[in-house]
């Protein structure tokens, strides 16, 4: 008989998330709720300096003050930021020199996660910063990146080692007072990495972090702050996973990024973060400020394949500041099962002949609610200021939904801004021209998705293209409906 | 009594509350709404504030409304001034019935209760009202032409209408929107409509009042089954025009055709908000909304679609083009789409951009004046939308209005 659809569905009912593992390190993890003690707490066991924790507690007090937004198109039950534990830092006895001193439980969970240091040392020249349930444990190619005067490390270390670059840079593209998120993450950050590219220098290697959330009841703040000097150029990657927990686990990252003049920089996220069981029950909320900075002649570009969350709550943004610069988002978001996604873009033209380029492309499937939500800016200086933005989105199930809010604000009359947007499901007439050729369902959905996505996916640096592929393929396996 | 209820108080101390049932209700109601602001999201590019702290009263019916009909135009006349319905050639036959509102009126049409604030002002206060019902399968040949004047002295004009179509029937309904040519006045206008099976309604709204006027125009629409519902909405003048347009399709197999075009120049703020709401599969949609921006004008477009679960094949296209003309000029524009059912076809497109200058430079190497190329580009543009307006007397008082206030000689 044949392959139907409906075998299809029953044979990815149950498929479980792949990276549902826990791993076994004992944490250092703080008593949960959080008040100034708290704060301050945090800000001792990391050894900061007094500006750090007093830029913590101001940031503290904002939040006490704010409240959690509800204008995105989520449903969700808020989380007790009283119940979460807002540090866990794997035990580790003293700072490492090497990946062979590493706890060999850790070392387990990279190989299972595929992102094996060793292999990737080998195989591509990648550098990751691996950051486990906060902390950052291992940075490899460090003396590579060195002797070129990059800086890419843990931001702790960059606290410690290099504390000029950080209190110039830290808070200037998304300040405390910027969201009630943004503000809870200034306060309680534990880790994340910081990476410097001085004047002129064009980075060899893609960086990398991989962020995992391990700890249950742990709230993941991670802190990125990315500095391009004029003239640099360098390539960022992201990696996001979380174990399988019934609870929700609240993740509440900043990325900050500043590309000076005539520097471009490439930022890249693959999120697979725990998106919940088939019913909808546990999964990852992920509430991300991300932002760059562009001055003259400057190039951000976002790249984002978002597979995973329960919900997710996301807008990479550029501040077109100098003239020429440029501002790219390319944005592949699946939702399946009970997954709610609302992400898109902003793009604020400030100065002339800015350019900005919107690529989103929502896949929904299951019982799942995709949006796209952006901005697009022009203000009155920003003459010339040029957009595009294209948002489409695909419907595999008569359950889901697909939405679309696009803002679209003009003050200035010689800019020009287009912006489309399609709705539609897998037509059938492709379908069939593939099974037709003697391509399986199964095998047809994913080309066709695949090609749907391709435009994002051709963005993504080789290794990550890959893997966002295949996760794509997980995500939406039989659920065309 | 609190700052916000005292200044609903003092904005509306200049009307009368109205004495029926429905008054009383949204009467209750209105206690719990307050005015728009910034945070408010369906008004976020929209402000109210100059509006309700002026002084505003009931106007007295003594101007003369012949002078803005429509040329040539054989209709049944409806003629409103300052919001009292002041001439109508009222007709009860067979077909059609063309009367003025009553209390017994029963609103049929239940989303007009939405907690929308202007529209519950409307109901609450004393309003002019009129209702328009033809009878089931009835194809009026005439149209009925509306004219509304209102007198720029503070007058607060309050308008409702209702329009029934009886299954299978047919209408054709022109409203012109007019004032004197100085003074402050703000109308609230709402109207619900009512398409029943297969009947089939178009409607030509013009808005031509002065640059000082303020009008807020809410449109409730029901379509049923097998109907068919067209709008063109062409704003000439006025100073704050909103037009907020709900559409429900409640029925399979509708047409929905709602086009809009805005030229403005000044310190005009036009706001064109249109929800269709597709409810029943089989249905399609369409949407064009053009602009031409001019001075410090203002334009917001903010069209949303819904298409509700298992509401399948439904096709909505939406289109929004915006030109710029100057470095004062500001455009808003939230094309919104939100879909629950997947087998549909629905997208959206908005530009904002310039007049192409090679075109220009084209004309004026034909020996078009600089003025001139910029008029026949313009007129071109808004022709898309122009072109919608079938009915020639409309479509020749629609580009005498256009000529006069932007002095097309073309």
């Amino acid at each position: 008989m044949a392959y139907t659809e409906n075998d299809l569905k029953e044979d990815l009912k149950g498929k479980e998330y792949e990276f549902g593992f826990t791993t076994d390190i004992e944490s250092d993890k703080i008593s949960a709720g959080l008040n100034e003690n708290v704060v301050r707490l945090i800000s001792e066991k990391k050894n900061e300096p007094d500006w750090l924790l007093d830029y913590r507690l101001r940031a503290f007090r904002t939040w006490e003050k704010m409240e959690e937004p509800e204008w995105a198109h989520v449903k969700y039950d808020k989380p007790d930021f009283q119940a979460i534990s807002y540090y866990a830092a794997p035990k580790q006895p003293k700072v490492l020199n090497s990946l062979d001193e590493v706890d060999p439980e850790l070392r387990k969970t990279m190989d299972k996660l595929g992102i094996s240091i060793e292999e990737q040392k080998r195989l591509s020249g990648v550098a990751v910063d691996f950051v486990m349930d906060s902390v950052s444990v291992a940075t490899s190619f460090k003396e590579k990146l060195a002797e070129l005067g990059i800086i890419f490390c843990s931001f702790s270390e960059a606290v410690k080692e290099h504390p000029e670059l950080i209190k110039k840079y830290l808070g200037t593209v998304v300040p405390m007072t910027d969201n009630f998120y943004a503000a809870l993450n200034s306060a309680v950050f534990s880790d994340g990495s910081f990476c410097y590219i001085p004047k002129g220098v064009r980075c060899p290697m893609e960086l990398s972090t991989y962020f995992r959330i391990n700890e249950s009841g742990t709230g993941q703040f991670e802190r990125t702050l990315v500095v391009a000097d004029k003239g640099s150029y360098c390539s960022y990657l992201e990696g996001c996973t979380a174990p399988q927990r019934d609870e929700n686990q609240l993740h509440a990252a900043v990325v900050e990024l500043i590309a000076l003049d005539d520097a471009e920089i490439k930022y890249s996220t693959v999120q697979n973060w725990y998106p919940g069981d088939q019913d909808g029950v546990g999964g990852v909320f992920n509430f991300v400020t991300k932002r760059g900075l562009c001055e003259t002649n400057a190039k951000i570009s976002w790249t984002q394949v978002e597979t995973g969350s329960a919900v997710t709550w996301k807008y990479p943004s550029c501040v077109l500041k100098g003239d020429n610069s440029s501002g790219e988002f390319y944005s592949v978001a699946v939702t399946n099962n009970f997954q709610q996604a609302d992400t898109g873009t902003k793009m604020l033209h400030i100065g002339k002949n800015t350019r900005s380029t919107i690529i989103s492309k929502g896949i929904s499937a299951g019982k799942s609610q995709n949006s796209y939500r952006g901005l697009v800016k022009i203000g009155k200086g920003a003459s010339g200021a040029r957009n595009f933005s294209q948002c489409d989105s695909l419907l595999m199930s008569d359950r889901c939904g697909a939405h679309t809010f696009p803002y679209i604000e003009c003050e200035n009359s010689t800019a020009k801004i287009e912006h489309e947007a399609t709705t539609s499901k897998i037509g059938e007439d492709q379908l069939f021209y593939c099974l037709q050729r003697g391509i399986d369902e199964e095998k047809a959905i994913s080309l066709i998705v695949n090609g749907y996505a391709k435009e994002v996916l051709n963005k993504l640096p080789m290794e990550f293209a890959v893997e966002a592929q295949k996760l794509l393929e997980i995500s939406l396996e039989g659920s065309v409906g | 009594m609190s700052a916000a209820e005292s200044k609903k108080e003092k904005f509306l101390s200049g009307i009368s509350a109205g004495s029926s049932v429905h008054s009383t209700t949204a009467m209750n109601k209105l206690n719990g709404l307050d005015f728009p602001t910034r945070k408010t999201e369906e008004w976020k590019y929209t402000r109210v504030s100059k509006l309700i702290n002026s002084n505003l009263t009931k106007g007295e019916a003594l101007l003369d409304a012949e002078v803005f009909s429509i040329q040539q135009l054989d209709s049944y006349k409806v003629i409103f001034t300052n919001g009292n319905l002041t001439h109508s050639d009222l007709e009860d036959n067979s077909s059609i019935s063309i009367r003025r509102l009553t209390e017994n009126d029963v609103l049929l049409n239940s989303q007009a209760n939405e907690e929308e604030i202007f529209t519950t002002i409307n109901l609450a206060y004393e309003h002019g009202g009129l209702y328009i019902h033809v009878s089931s399968g009835a194809i009026i040949d005439k149209p009925v032409e509306i004219i509304h004047l209102v007198d720029g002295k503070n007058t607060f004009a309050q308008i409702r209408k209702l329009v029934v179509l009886e299954p299978g029937s047919e209408l054709q309904l022109v409203e012109g929107y007019y004032s004197s040519e100085h003074g402050f006045a703000f109308s609230n206008i709402v109207s619900e409509i009512i398409v029943k099976r297969n009947a089939k309604l178009h409607l030509d709204k013009i808005q031509s009042e002065s640059e000082e006027h303020w009008q807020i125009n809410s449109e409730y629409v029901y379509q049923e089954q097998d109907s068919s519902f067209s709008i063109n909405t062409i704003t000439v003048n006025g100073g704050m025009v909103r037009n907020g347009l709900n559409i429900v399709v409640d029925g399979s197999n509708c047409e929905t055709s709602l086009n809009g075009l805005y030229y403005l120049k000044g310190n005009q703020h036009v706001d064109n908000h249109t929800k269709v709401d597709h409810k029943k599969p089989h249905c399609t949609s369409s949407e064009l909304y053009k602009g031409i921006l001019d001075d410090a004008a203002t334009g917001v477009f903010n069209g949303k679609v819904f298409v509700r679960e298992d509401a399948q094949k439904i096709e909505a296209f939406q289109q929004n083009n915006n030109v710029i003309l100057s470095d004062e000029a500001n455009m808003n524009a939230k094309p919104e789409l939100e879909i629950y059912a997947d087998d549909v076809k629905c997208s959206h497109g908005s530009t904002t951009g310039q007049f192409d200058n090679d075109a220009i430079f084209y004309l004026r190497t034909r020996g078009v004046g600089e003025k001139n190329a910029k008029n026949l580009m313009v007129s071109a543009f808004a022709e898309d939308v122009l072109q919608h307006v079938k009915n020639q007397p409309v479509r020749t008082h629609i580009n005498t209005l256009l000529k006069t206030r932007f002095d097309w000689k073309l």
